[in-house]
């Protein structure tokens, strides 16, 4: 958290939305790192998943990037969305107890499941409509491009995009209703 | 889904843009007073005699409190709104408005007799005066719930409130135009409990509406 990890950082995110794609895919990897040490220190007791918070935070820090102001410190900005997603896990894991125990005896009840690993996210890429769904695994579970995806899925590049910006902004507003 | 894969998404989507906060707020400032507009001149609309009002200290009192009050509230908003953003400055500025409406009542009591007071306070517009400036602040309280769950409020009760504030600041400035009650007693009183009523509103709706 130096300065000039600030000055480094802001620099990308700035590059980032003059539309250098390169600039914000450096941003977000760096911001993981530092999202991922906050939360871990943060969470000393079990219960949350440290990573479904980092990937919770990256995903508000991308659909409320227009929220930054690019005259103004990324690092306060940043940390201010991760805290908030932070307590925001806390909050939802503290109502979730109850639902639990059926959610167990469901997963008891039927074995074949079970193996599936959890990620927060999955579950809501799961809720979302077909076409949004398989864009968005497309891209980023199997990381094909935008255009290997619409050739892929027989549709055109535009409504690739436009699946994959709903379907995004879709997770994280599922996130925050939870 | 491994945050690497996340990330290629999110980097794939880079190129949406949405309208930078700054310049929304002051587009939702917009909406809302032609808002706030529509609905007073639809409904009350202004006093018959507001031109010689204009030369009465009194009259033009009522637009200093409600304009430093909405002009505090939207700075208030806009730092809120926006995630690690200094609330310092603005959250100090918004003692002004009420300062102003306490010093002008110490001056109205030294001003009239004391028998007075009561009939001032009174006045003969509070129904009205609680009915419409919530009527006419509701609209706008929309508008900026809205543009909060647009921006990223890290305290969104309190957010909610600033929401209810500007919207009675800007309110209230439309029904002072209505009101023939001038009197500071009279503002202190029932325009503070409509606005309050506002900001409870918009505090209410910051808890339900404005998730992220």
């Amino acid at each position: 958290m130096t300065g000039k990890d600030e000055a480094e950082l802001s620099g990308l995110l700035r590059a980032a939305i003059a539309g250098d794609e390169r600039a914000y895919a450096d941003f977000l990897h760096r911001i993981a790192a530092l999202v991922r040490g906050f939360v871990r220190r943060k969470i000393v007791q079990g219960g949350v998943d440290p990573e479904d918070v980092v990937q919770e935070t990256l995903l508000a820090i991308h659909v409320k990037r227009h929220t930054w102001r690019p005259d103004a410190p990324v690092l306060p900005w940043v940390y201010a969305i991760a805290r908030f997603k932070l307590i925001d896990a806390f909050r939802r894991r503290g109502r979730r107890i109850e639902v639990e125990i059926d959610e167990i005896a469901e997963t008891f009840a039927e074995p074949e499941t079970e193996t599936v690993s959890e990620r927060d996210i999955n579950r809501a890429l799961e809720g979302l409509p077909p076409t949004q769904r398989s864009v968005v695994s497309s891209i980023s579970v199997e990381g094909h491009s935008i255009g290997e995806t619409a050739a892929k899925l027989g549709v055109s590049e535009t409504a690739v995009r436009v699946s994959l910006h709903r379907g995004l902004a879709a997770i994280a507003k599922r996130f925050g209703r939870q | 889904m491994r945050t690497e894969d996340l990330i290629k998404a999110l980097d794939a989507d880079a190129g949406k843009k949405a309208m930078p906060m700054g310049k929304a707020w002051w587009l939702a400032a917009g909406v809302a007073v032609a808002i706030a507009a529509a609905v007073f001149f639809t409904t009350i609309g202004p006093r018959p005699d507001i031109m010689p009002a204009m030369h009465t200290m009194r009259f033009m009192s009522k637009f200093v409190f409600t304009l430093v009050l909405a002009a505090s509230a939207f700075a208030l908003i806009r730092v809120l709104s926006m995630p690690g953003a200094s609330t310092r400055r603005a959250m100090a500025s918004m003692v002004a408005a009420p300062l102003l409406v306490v010093l002008a009542v110490v001056l109205e009591l030294f001003a009239i007799p004391q028998a007075e007071w009561g009939k001032r306070l009174v006045g003969s517009n509070m129904m009205i005066c609680m009915t419409f400036i919530p009527l006419i602040g509701v609209g706008p309280l929309a508008v900026f719930l809205g543009m909060l769950r647009y921006g990223a409020p890290t305290r969104p009760v309190l957010a909610g409130a600033a929401a209810g504030l500007l919207a009675g600041g800007l309110a209230a400035t439309f029904y002072a135009a209505h009101c023939f009650d001038d009197s500071p007693l009279f503002v202190a009183t029932w325009y503070t409990i409509a606005i309050a009523f506002l900001t409870l509103l918009g505090a209410i709706g910051g808890r339900l509406f404005v998730r992220w």
